[in-house]
């Protein structure tokens, strides 16, 4: 079985497409997620592979599928947080034989195919479909609801699988290099000049605060309000190994990356695994968890003009993505109970629910909005997953916690200031990444 | 600070050749009259390759925005560390950016706005880089 990446038309990505054809006739039943850690220790146990096996099954548990029954694979055949295998170093073969290998040594390792999980679940015996969604698991949530609502698989599993190595994000690679190719010194991102992940959020962020008047200092509530949600999600790297509440006064004097980035802007590369089952509404119908149905899924394709994009370049984007995401879901800003929008550098959460004009907030809002209640007890929750802030780069806690909320097994997180009906999530970027609409029921 | 070396390729050549040559060149389509930066196989616009050529540029610009870097991924930069990290915007296209290092300029006191104009600085590798100074 050869599995390609998802073609263009799987994703819904201009304004005016309307209503998405297969909206509330798709849903997810099961959750999944490995343990979480910081990196790789080397064993054949602690896998990114393995993480991925054992999140897979949870899912299935949870839905109380039999394996047997599921006929569909969605991934992202991506798994770096920033890591790269070091050039030349020896691929410990104990590890890899440890499993049922594809040709690929690092498979499993380093990256992943579906053919390694099929290879390594010998319990999926009539998985027919399988597709990649590459980026994270946006992309993969996206393809799979899709693939769902085509019938090109009635019952699917989704995974998003994250290794992290030894050494230094992004350190490694290219940027311990003596020469870099004439296009790579040019391209945006990390050229040149020497710019971390987060630079170029952090001079959106500039700028923003240069328009409308406010400050880094205004993130503070936000961040704090983050890692409160992430301690309450057992699931999550701080939770699990670091029980630290963030302080405002950590946040004000924690040390610059990319100013007016700090340390804490940044999301912790992690290793873990999520998944999810997703099934036609239909079947969710009898199945052990509550359904939560897909109303939407929408996709932002943000083309910058140059090096960076500018303020205007990225409100405009995300206004068009909030457009998409509730065109296609037939309902409104005023509909949404809650948001779980990507916030892995933290300085640009404010754009993707400024694009959503989530609880009626324009362009430039949205630090005010921090300084009020947005605890999950209020009426205005923001991220009440904590995000990738609280709980670590997984770039899927926010859909989790959709899917919990609404089915009312978010535990200590549990909304308690509004009823959990509808929720969106996605990411990452706000100029380009994938969002889903959640809703107790389909329609 | 030195920055990495660069070994050119087929699509960047002319630019970096210009560059030895002490002139800023950027990418254009003469079909769309429309400068490009970082250069491509195609006109961003017309999506044609047929039409783009490599211009030279006045060399003057505005800082647009900055930041200041105090953990570089790039080892050959980080004993520079923090360094501002500026995006300059051409005179002739205020659209098209590049990045600056602002050679001269304190590190966090920065004239967002000022003028600056093109200078060039030796990479690791003897390669000439575009740099960027501010106008006294």
């Amino acid at each position: 079985m050869t599995t390609e990446n998802a073609p263009a038309s799987m994703y819904r990505a201009t304004e005016g497409l309307g209503v998405w054809e297969h909206k509330g006739k798709v849903a997810a039943v099961g959750i999944g997620h490995s343990p979480t850690t910081r990196r790789w220790d080397g064993t054949a146990e602690n896998t990114m592979g393995a993480n991925s096996i054992l999140a897979l099954r949870k899912a299935i548990e949870d839905a109380g599928v039999n394996p047997a029954d599921i006929d569909g694979l969605v991934l992202d055949p991506v798994t770096t947080t920033g890591a790269h295998w070091p050039p030349g170093q020896e691929i410990p073969m104990d590890v890899v034989n440890a499993y049922n290998p594809t040709d690929d040594p690092l498979d499993g390792i380093a990256k992943l195919s579906a053919e390694w999980i099929l290879k390594n679940m010998p319990e999926l015996t009539n998985v027919k479909f399988t597709m990649y969604g590459q980026g994270c698991m946006s992309h993969a949530i996206v393809v799979a609801a899709q693939a769902v609502g085509e019938g090109r698989t009635h019952t699917c599993l989704v995974l998003k699988s994250w290794h992290n190595l030894e050494g230094r994000y992004n350190q490694s690679g290219i940027s311990a290099q003596d020469e870099v190719p004439g296009s790579f010194a040019l391209a945006p991102g990390r050229t040149l000049w020497g710019a971390p992940g987060s630079y170029g959020t952090a001079l959106q962020f500039a700028e923003y605060c240069r328009k409308y008047g406010k400050s880094h200092d205004m993130m503070a509530p936000f961040m704090a309000n983050s890692r409160r949600n992430g301690l309450l999600f057992p699931e999550g790297y701080w939770a699990q190994h670091r029980p630290e509440q963030l302080e405002p006064e950590d946040y004000l004097n924690a040390r610059w990356i990319a100013k007016p980035a700090n340390l804490f802007d940044n999301d912790i590369p992690i290793m873990v695994s999520g998944a999810y089952l997703f099934t036609t509404a239909e079947r969710a119908k009898d199945m052990k968890q509550k359904p939560v149905y897909i109303l939407n899924h929408a996709s932002s394709r943000g083309a910058q003009r140059s090096v960076l994009p500018t303020l205007d370049e990225v409100e405009k984007e995300t206004a068009e993505t909030g457009r998409k995401i509730y065109e296609g879901a037939g309902i409104t800003a005023a509909d949404l109970s809650f948001e779980n929008m990507y916030d892995g550098f933290a300085l640009f959460h404010q754009f993707h629910i400024e694009g959503l004009r989530y609880r009626g907030m324009q362009n430039g809002d949205a630090l005010d909005f921090y300084q009020r209640d947005i605890s999950i007890e209020g009426p205005d929750p923001i991220l009440p997953s904590g995000g990738n802030i609280g709980s670590g780069r997984s770039r899927f806690w926010m859909h989790t916690d959709c899917i919990q909320q609404i089915q009312g097994r978010a535990g200590a997180r549990a909304l308690t200031g509004v009823k959990p009906e509808i929720g969106v999530s996605g990411g990452p970027m706000p100029m380009g990444g994938n969002f889903t609409v959640w809703s107790a029921t389909p329609d | 600070m030195v920055k990495q070396g660069v070994v050119p390729d087929e699509l960047t050549k002319p630019f970096w050749d210009a560059a030895n040559e002490g002139r800023l060149e950027m990418q254009n389509c003469s079909a769309c009259n429309r400068l490009q930066n970082p250069p491509a196989a195609t006109c961003a616009q017309c999506k044609s390759a047929d039409n783009l050529e490599w211009k030279v540029m006045s060399g003057k610009g505005k800082i647009y925005n900055y930041g200041v870097v105090y953990d570089c991924p790039v080892r050959l930069l980080q004993e520079d560390q923090p360094f501002n990290l500026a995006v300059i915007t051409m005179d002739e296209d205020p659209n098209i950016q590049m990045y600056s290092h602002l050679p001269g300029t304190p590190v966090d006191d920065v004239p967002v706005g000022a003028s600056v104009e093109v200078i060039f600085e030796k990479s690791a590798n003897g390669q000439m880089i575009p740099e960027w100074q501010v106008v006294s």
